[in-house]
This record gives C-alpha cells, structure tokens and sequence, in this order.
C-alpha cells in the first residue's frame, strides 16, 4: 500500500511540473514521466499487458510525436503572443469557478472503497485476450478495422498522384 | 524466494550486463576489422597483438578527454540524453532466454533474468524508449544539425516501429505466447521459426537495422549532411555512451532475431548432446550456439554497414510507409490464411 502511495504521489508531482514548466519541451518531458508512473500503477494491479501497451503507446509512439511537434516549432519567449488583459480575467475567473465546483463536489465524495477483483489475474494477456474475444468480439474487431484504416489512409495521403508533375527536391 | 535463488539471479543479471559490455567493446574492434578486410587494409594492429587492446586503449582515451558543455546546451538534458541511450539499451536484455535450465548439484537455474508473459511486448517497449536518448540529446545540445538528428530518429523509428509491429503479430499467430522463453521452447531442434515465417523474418531484420541506427539507415547521425546528427556537440564519455550504445543495441537486437526466428538456443540433435553431456553442461553448449548466431548477426550488421551506401531521406520513408506496411499487412493475412486452412 506504501507503494501505492509513494507513486501517487509521483504521479500527482510530475502531472504539476507538467503544467507549472515554463519550457514547453521540459513539460512534456514530465508529462513522459507522469505516463512512466501509471505504468508502475497498472503493474501494481497486476495488469501486466495494460501496463506494457500504455508503455509502448503512451510513452513510446504518442509522446515521442508531441517532442517531434514541439522541436519544430519555434517556441521563444518572443514569439509568445501576448493575450489580452480581459481574456486573462477570464481564464482566471473561468478556472476559479471550476476550482469551487470540484471542491464542493468533494463533500458528497464516499470513503474510497476499493472494488475486489473477483480474478486477480484479470489483467494477464490470457484472460484479458478470452474477454476481448469472447464477450468483446465485434467492438474488438471493429476498432482494429479503424486502426488499420487509419493507418491505410496514411500511406494513400503520401502516396502521390502519378498524373502531377514529380516535385524536385 | 530463498537467499541462494536471489543470489543467483542477481550473479546471472551481472554475467549478462558484463557479457553486453564486453560483446560490446570487442564489437567496435570486430567492426574496424571487419571494415579493414572489405576495404582491403590492415586495420588496428598496434595496441596488443593483432590489435587486440584496441577498445581498451579507445575508452580510456574516452575517459581521459575533456567534458565539454556547450554554453548555450541545457546542461541537465545534456546529460539525462546519453544517460538514457545506455540505459535503455541495457535493460533490454532482462527477457532474453540465453540457455535452457541449468541443473547443477540438483538445484535448476533459469538462464534467463525473468520470463514474464508480455516479453516480445517489454522488448518492444525497451525499443521505442530508446529513441528518446537521442530526441533529448538532440534537442538540448540547441544545435541545428543536432536538432534534424533528433528530428530524423523520431520519425524514422516512428515509421518503422509500425511494420516491425505486423511482422511480430504474423509471428504470434504462428506461435501463440508472448514469452519469450516459451517461444525459444517451442523452436526445439530444427523447428525455427524462419522456417514458417521468411518474410516475417526480413521484414523484421530490415525494422532491426532502422531501430538501431544502422548502416544504411543511419540518416540520424549522417555525417555527409549533418556532420555528426544528434552527437555533433557531444564529446568525451558522453560521446562514448551514444557509440556504446549502439553497438549494444546490436548486440540485444541480434540476440532478439536469433530468439524469436533462428531458435535460439536450439540446433539440430541437441537432445542426444544434452543426453551425452549430463544436465550441466548441455545447455551451456545450447548457449554457446546461440551466441555463435548472436555474432553472425553481428557480423552480418556490419556486412552491410560495409557494403550498402545510405539511403536518402525520402527513399526511407518510402520504403517504411509504402513497402514494408503493406507486405507486413500482407504477411500477416497469408499467414492466417494458411492458419486456417491447414493446420
């Protein structure tokens, strides 16, 4: 249980740093961090896939793409536009008001009751794979079909037109 | 678990991080020699004899230069960059079945740190981790060259990571485990998985040799147009993480090949060996075998760092989206196919 909190702990540390950084590249490099402490979070839930694919996806494809995009873009302090003095009104005020709604919502919050796997290796490949084909067949398949999609119409939109003039490089 | 089995473990991870390192060394000593002998020249002969001390000779003069951090580099990022590259280039090797179990004075030792039921994927996951080494070297070296560096290894272990990915789900189908000790189990004998999945096996080989920055992938660090790529401001033992790195990489990817399609520890009559040796010592000849593949990947590595020029940016992406996708996606339907209907 000690563990547990120790790297909630981190979680909540690092997802600050994320929004407190100045430098836009240093908070998605918290933001990497904070994704590495739910990773130890699902494998302390035993959910050794869970924990393994939010690895490879989370922190090893989608986070490496937003580095990508940040080191393109010029990101000084000169090219910062400066906002308006009402619209800074507003963000405060704005966020203000969500800040009361989520702290009164605290007050009709239970004591944290802990939900009790009936099969504490739910989260292993074998019988997280039997639910998915078994009782989740059709949205299983169906969002591969997307993905794969995706990815197809990816490949189509580079290829180019063999009608259109080569571009010179 | 006792105090002895802990032990034990704890002796093998050093064996193994002992025996990256070494391979390691004595591979960028293989890889002048190898170089010399295509090139028909001689090659490092003076430290030692044939050369022998020349890494030794190397990573002292690595030690001995002098730290430079650029002034306008972001010091800490500076660091954490090749920090990381070895790190993740070391940690690769946790799930990797070198041997069969050691029975020695009736106590079984596993020759392999830990077979968790998600090893292709840990792999995997150590993999895409790595590009991040070279994404923070980059970047906070504050270097234009460095910075494409960066830019080019995103994207092109991005590409690739993607067909490497299909050409391991064709493999899966065939063996149906995630573990990796289970999949080197199932190869017995003469079983290889090459045998069932050649197509697999290349496209797998091609994506090894863009993950690790190779020859004639190696656009990240391609010195003809970015002088030096993501380690142009880098120096000293700095420097000398990144080139180990690397090698290490190799190292684990020729090891991940030999496992998941070339069989392993596993070679034809290994059983009437194993049976004429005693327990002992027959599965540290298995072991033995699978590093002789282990080096002839290696070698093969550097064949054709040797032989084949680079490929410029645009042919890389092609050959990523446009060629390797589809025959992966291809692979993949064939072997259901023949999943289905013959077995």
């Amino acid at each position: 249980m000690s563990t547990f909190y120790f790297i909630a702990f981190l979680s909540i540390f690092f997802s600050i740093l994320v929004i407190s950084a100045k430098n836009p590249v240093h908070s998605i490099l918290y933001l990497i961090l904070t994704f590495f402490t739910f990773t130890i979070h699902y494998i302390l839930m035993n959910a050794q896939f869970l924990a393994i694919v939010n690895f490879i996806v989370y922190m090893g494809a989608i986070l490496v793409l937003f580095l990508y995009t940040l080191m393109l873009i010029n990101l000084n302090k000169e090219s910062e536009p400066v906002k308006p003095f009402m619209v800074k009104i507003a963000a405060v005020f704005g966020g203000g008001i969500l800040a009361v709604a989520l702290v009164s919502s605290l007050k009709s919050l239970g004591v944290s009751d802990p939900v009790v796997l009936k099969n504490p290796e739910l989260g292993l490949v074998k019988n997280l794979g039997k639910v998915l084909f078994n009782e989740f067949l059709l949205p299983f398949e169906v969002s591969s079909v997307l993905l794969l999609s995706a990815m197809v119409g990816a490949v189509l939109l580079a290829t180019k037109d063999p009608k259109e003039p080569k571009a010179t490089i | 678990m006792e105090l002895a089995d802990i032990a034990i473990k704890f002796g093998l991870i050093i064996i193994i991080f002992l025996i990256s390192l070494v391979v390691a060394m004595y591979s960028t000593y293989a890889e002048r020699k190898i170089a010399a002998f295509f090139q028909d020249r001689v090659g490092p002969n003076r430290a030692g004899p044939f050369g022998i001390l020349q890494p030794l000779a190397d990573g002292a003069k690595m030690f001995m230069k002098e730290e430079i951090i650029p002034t306008n580099a972001t010091p800490f990022l500076f660091i954490v960059g090749p920090s990381l590259a070895i790190l993740t280039a070391c940690i690769g090797s946790a799930v990797i079945p070198w041997g069969q179990n050691l029975v020695i004075g009736g106590r079984t030792i596993p020759l392999q740190v830990t077979d968790i039921n998600v090893g292709i994927l840990y792999i995997f996951g150590v993999v895409s981790l790595g590009v991040y080494g070279v994404m923070i070297g980059g970047w906070a070296s504050n270097n234009k060259y460095s910075l494409l560096g960066a830019i080019r290894a995103a994207s092109q272990n991005i590409s690739y990571e993607i067909s490497m990915g299909l050409s391991i789900i064709a493999l899966l189908m065939v063996t149906g485990t995630l573990s990796l000790g289970e999949i080197a189990q199932q190869q017995h004998g003469w079983h290889w998985n090459v045998l069932y999945q050649p197509v697999g096996f290349l496209l797998f080989m091609i994506c090894a040799f863009a993950e690790t920055n190779r020859t004639p992938f190696d656009l990240p660090e391609c010195e003809t147009e970015l002088v030096g790529g993501y380690h142009t401001e880098y120096s000293s033992m700095k420097l000398g993480f990144y080139l180990f790195a690397e090698y290490i990489n190799m190292f684990i990817s020729s090891a991940v090949m030999a496992t998941l399609y070339w069989g392993g520890y596993n070679y034809p009559g290994m059983d009437w060996v194993t049976a004429h040796t005693g327990p002992a010592i027959g599965p540290l000849i298995g072991t033995a075998v699978f590093f002789a593949k282990i080096f002839l990947f290696i070698f093969f590595f550097m064949w054709v760092r040797w032989t084949i020029p680079r490929f410029r940016y645009d042919q890389l992406m092609d050959l990523g989206w446009k060629v390797l996708i589809p025959l992966a996606i291809a692979n993949i339907v064939v072997t259901g196919i023949v999943i289905t209907f013959f077995s």
